[in-house]
């Protein structure tokens, strides 16, 4: 077959031409996707996008002029490539390609973006459950116009406070867990009638005869709320603080809503961009291999895409953390191998997977894993060697750092523990709950920090409180507590 | 079939609105740094953007994090050389910041925030509340000046102004007003002639026929465009109030008057320039340099020539009247600013005070005077300072100030235009 094109120019023909191969290819292999609507911007419109975490419309706020700024700077200076494209979670795809990029590139994209990304949107059960793609443009457009109008009716210095306020608590604003829908009143009635009938089912007057225990009910229940620990913070401000309008309510829903659509995200970053590159790497080699593009196309891509898929050494001066795509990607490819030509060692530590279709295993992996998981489930011995990877244990009662473990048989399995705990969301996120709002008393809140291995917060914590106080009116107090004790000092913001 | 669009026509400015309230929100550390600059800047670069360096800490957003101590471990690739057990030192800096997990290390290695200020940005914050005194609004310019302005259509111009939708949408109105009732008519006489027709009447259905052919041909004649039709673009001359103002920049070039004194005086002057420039349209600036006799010159020859003499003021203040009177005596605000030493003898300052009491004054909206002192005798006065001393307290449009060093400039500078508060 002929090539597709030559030379690096690009038109919008020429593109359809590449989606519909990309297509078919993608296709063959089985991705799902969303449909896709690529959109090519320039390099300015680029910067717009990143400042505000990619979606394409935001409400206006200083902080995403300070990240545009800084962007724009990085970016002038020659520091910071700009990413060749964005891709937003919704229904249909949306995809940045720049117009600056070849046209290896934007197939390069193509490929990485709207199958690869896309088909992760599609099937993720995170982002399933997480996320409505059909539905974010549209809330989009609604928190745009509601921050302005706020803006224009409440004065943009009072819109400000809420949403800086927000901002620093929205880490500790999204659920983790479904919140069960609240029954239907059928659905209540019918219950109550059950347990009304099981009552009676089970009706025994011996039961009436026993002498009454004096402590039936605990006396601390009555007087905390909530009776539970609640972690989303934000959602908690949201229902129950005395002072908020009912704008300030709306503003705080707004943020927590994005930062519930950009949970999936965190969590899954090196699922998402290892899934998309090892994707864009099989499809255009196999394009490759039908001859639909030539050798010169083929270079270049492999150049891109091994500038993408580096990691540098711990010790080298471009280190800058394990690199997801890197990691990703060869998590993914690893997998491949494993189920296409196993051998010893992998059929010891995955006997499920040797020999299997690795279209069905890889196609399970994306679907049911978050990062945390899905490093513990698939890394391998040989992928710990290929990185070389080791852990050092950092003690505050040692002087010198300590190699905990390396890549060895003794180390593997502890490695890979210690590298898919670091890719948890505890260890991110400081673990900070509401355990007390004093409804009948001064109106405080009591929020909670979980102290872990004796790490603690940095000194922004007084600024959060602060922050946190605004919303809520009244005083707010944070304690630190280690093993059911309390420990350090308490952070006390007073009414 | 993926969508195809091309946004590269769509507006680029999308985070204009978000970095103007970044500027706005940290006003106050910006307008301190673009003090600094100034204080650093050679005067013809004065105009021009610049970079602000604002710090970190000063503008980050604050969440919940880890901070540094407690036990952890961490995975890092490029392993090399430890084996398990291996004991290494902490290494240095930020304790034991190395190997920050998988998160991106960005952000603590910098700790200040640098970004650009265009000259308009910058030009704002570094006038940024300051105003002209005694600013008359209602000394409108030449009448001369106007701004074409839209008004609507007429029924007469020239072919270029043609509205070409404005005159189809009235041709369509007349089309429709006046071939209507011919095509009503039409439709009877073709339903009375498909009767006719099968009626078998052909002498009726002829003439019918006949009839409907000559109503169809005069609706043909009905003209597409026709002259009634035509409507133009209209715009009309509006006059344009423009607020003018010339400035007379007064500088002693005596033999006192050393370079670093007229250093001092060039930065006052591009100050009150640029600053002008800001408020008023047009700004005539009018230069006169005296020794004991005073001249008009051009802006190079103002700040770059040498001369010696002696010193009086007199001279120049008597030429700033004259030029003042021959050529903005109406529809000119006036501004004048004098830079001096202040080493004026004999009677020449009591001369020049009451001159400029009783002619100069009246005429301007600000007079500014700035002594230049030698940086070794900053607190002594002049001659001429303590006679202006006395107009300062009968005017209400003039004021002085003593400068010696360089940064002195500026601040002294802020301190004459300070917008004033209730």
């Amino acid at each position: 077959m002929n090539p597709i094109s030559r030379g690096a120019d690009w038109d919008f023909d020429l593109l359809e031409r590449y989606d519909t191969a990309i297509a078919r290819v993608a296709g063959e292999f089985g991705l799902d996707t969303y449909p896709n609507q690529v959109e090519i911007i320039t390099s300015e419109q680029m910067l717009d996008a990143y400042a505000s975490s990619g979606l394409p419309i935001g409400y206006p706020h200083w902080s995403y002029g300070k990240e545009f700024i800084r962007n724009e700077q990085a970016y002038r200076r020659g520091m910071q490539g700009l990413a060749y494209e964005i891709v937003i979670n919704s229904d249909p795809c949306i995809a940045y390609l720049m117009e600056e990029n070849t046209i290896t590139t934007q197939a390069l994209v193509i490929a990485h973006a709207c199958y690869g990304h896309n088909s992760f949107f599609k099937g993720n059960h995170l982002f399933r459950q997480w996320t409505s793609a059909d539905a974010i443009l549209d809330y989009l457009v609604f928190a745009r116009r509601y921050v302005m109008e706020c803006e224009e009716r409440q004065g943009a210095a009072a819109v400000e406070e809420v949403l800086d306020a927000c901002h620093a608590l929205m880490p500790h604003g999204v659920d983790r867990y479904r919140r069960p829908a609240a029954p239907t009143l059928k659905a209540e009635s019918a219950r109550l009638a059950e347990r009304e009938a099981h009552r009676e089912r089970n009706f025994n007057d011996l039961w009436r005869t026993l002498p009454e225990c004096e402590s039936a009910s605990t006396p601390g229940s009555t007087g905390c709320f909530p009776s539970e620990p609640q972690e989303n913070i934000l959602y908690f401000v949201e229902k129950y603080s005395p002072r908020l309008e009912p704008w300030q309510r709306e503003l705080v829903r707004i943020v927590r809503k994005l930062a519930q659509y950009f949970y999936p995200q965190a969590q899954t970053k090196v699922m998402n961009e290892g899934w998309a590159t090892f994707w864009h790497y099989t499809i255009l080699n196999r394009l490759h291999e039908q001859g639909l593009v030539d050798d010169g196309f083929m270079l270049e891509f492999l150049k891109s895409h091994t500038n993408v898929i580096s990691q540098p050494a711990y010790d080298s001066p471009a280190y800058n953390g394990l690199n997801p795509y890197a990691l990703g990607c060869a998590l993914f490819a690893d997998l491949r191998r494993i189920c296409e030509t196993p051998d010893a060692e992998d059929r010891e530590w995955f006997p499920q997977l040797a020999g299997t279709d690795w279209r069905v295993s890889l196609d399970f992996a994306m679907r049911n894993f978050k990062d945390e998981s899905f490093i513990a489930q698939y890394m391998s011995p040989r992928l710990m060697r290929q990185f070389h990877l080791f852990a050092v244990a950092d003690h505050t009662d040692k002087e010198t750092l300590c190699i905990d473990s390396i890549h060895d048989d003794r180390g593997y399995r502890r490695v890979r523990k210690l590298l898919s705990q670091q890719h948890a969301q505890e260890i991110r996120v400081p673990d900070v709950q509401v355990v007390r709002f004093d409804r009948d008393g001064d109106r405080s809140l009591t929020l909670r920090h979980l102290r872990r291995r004796g790490r603690p917060l940095t000194e922004a914590t007084a600024d959060v409180v602060a922050h946190l106080r605004r919303l809520w009116g009244f005083a707010v107090r944070l304690e630190t507590w280690e093993n059911d004790a309390l420990v350090g000092s308490v952070v006390e913001c007073p009414a | 079939m993926p969508y195809l669009i091309d946004r590269r026509p769509n507006s680029r400015g999308r985070s204009a609105v978000n970095r103007e309230r970044f500027l706005r929100r940290y006003k106050a550390q910006i307008q301190h740094a673009v003090k600094k600059m100034i204080g650093e800047r050679r005067l013809d670069d004065m105009e021009r953007g610049g970079e602000v360096r604002v710090p970190t800490k000063d503008i980050s957003e604050p969440s919940f994090g880890f901070g540094h101590g407690g036990d952890r471990e961490f995975v890092l690739p490029g392993n090399r050389e430890y084996v398990t057990g291996d004991r290494i030192p902490r290494p240095d800096g930020s304790g034991n910041g190395r190997g920050n997990g998988s998160e991106s290390g960005s952000g603590d290695s910098e700790d200040s925030f640098v970004f650009s200020l265009s000259r308009e940005e910058f030009m704002q914050i570094f006038f940024d509340d300051l105003e002209l005194p005694n600013l008359a609004r209602t000394e409108f310019g030449r009448t001369e000046r106007k701004k074409s302005v839209r008004a609507g259509f007429t029924k007469s111009g020239v072919p270029a102004s043609l509205a070409v939708i404005r005159t189809l949408t009235q041709s369509l109105a007349r089309r429709i007003a006046l071939g209507g009732g011919m095509t009503r008519e039409v439709r009877t006489l073709e339903e009375s002639f498909a009767i006719a027709v099968a009626a078998g009447q052909a002498g009726k259905a002829a003439a019918l026929f006949e009839e409907v052919e000559r109503l169809l041909r005069r609706r043909g004649r009905l003209p597409f465009i026709d002259e009634p039709d035509l409507r133009y673009r209209n715009r009309v001359w509006r006059p344009e109030p423009i607020a003018r103002a010339a400035m007379f920049c007064l500088m002693d070039v005596s033999a006192s008057m050393d370079e670093d004194k007229k250093d001092l005086a060039k930065r006052f002057f591009t100050l009150l320039y640029l600053f002008l420039t800001r408020k008023y349209g047009e700004v005539d600036l009018i230069f006169i340099r005296h020794t004991d006799d005073a001249e008009e010159v051009d802006e190079s020859a103002f700040f770059n020539d040498t001369r010696s003499g002696g010193t009086v003021v007199y001279s120049a203040l008597e030429l700033a009247d004259k030029i003042r009177a021959e050529r903005y005596a109406r529809g000119w605000n006036v501004y004048a600013a004098q830079a001096s030493d202040g080493d004026a003898f004999g009677a020449d300052p009591a001369r020049s005070a009451r001159f400029l009491r009783e002619r100069l004054l009246p005429a301007t909206r600000y007079y500014t005077y700035l002594e230049l002192a030698a940086p070794y005798a900053e607190d002594r006065a002049s001659t001429l300072w303590a006679e202006y001393e006395r107009v300062a307290e009968a005017t209400g449009n003039f004021a002085m100030r003593r400068a010696a060093r360089r940064e002195q400039i500026y601040p002294v500078f802020r301190d004459l235009f300070r917008k004033e508060t209730q």
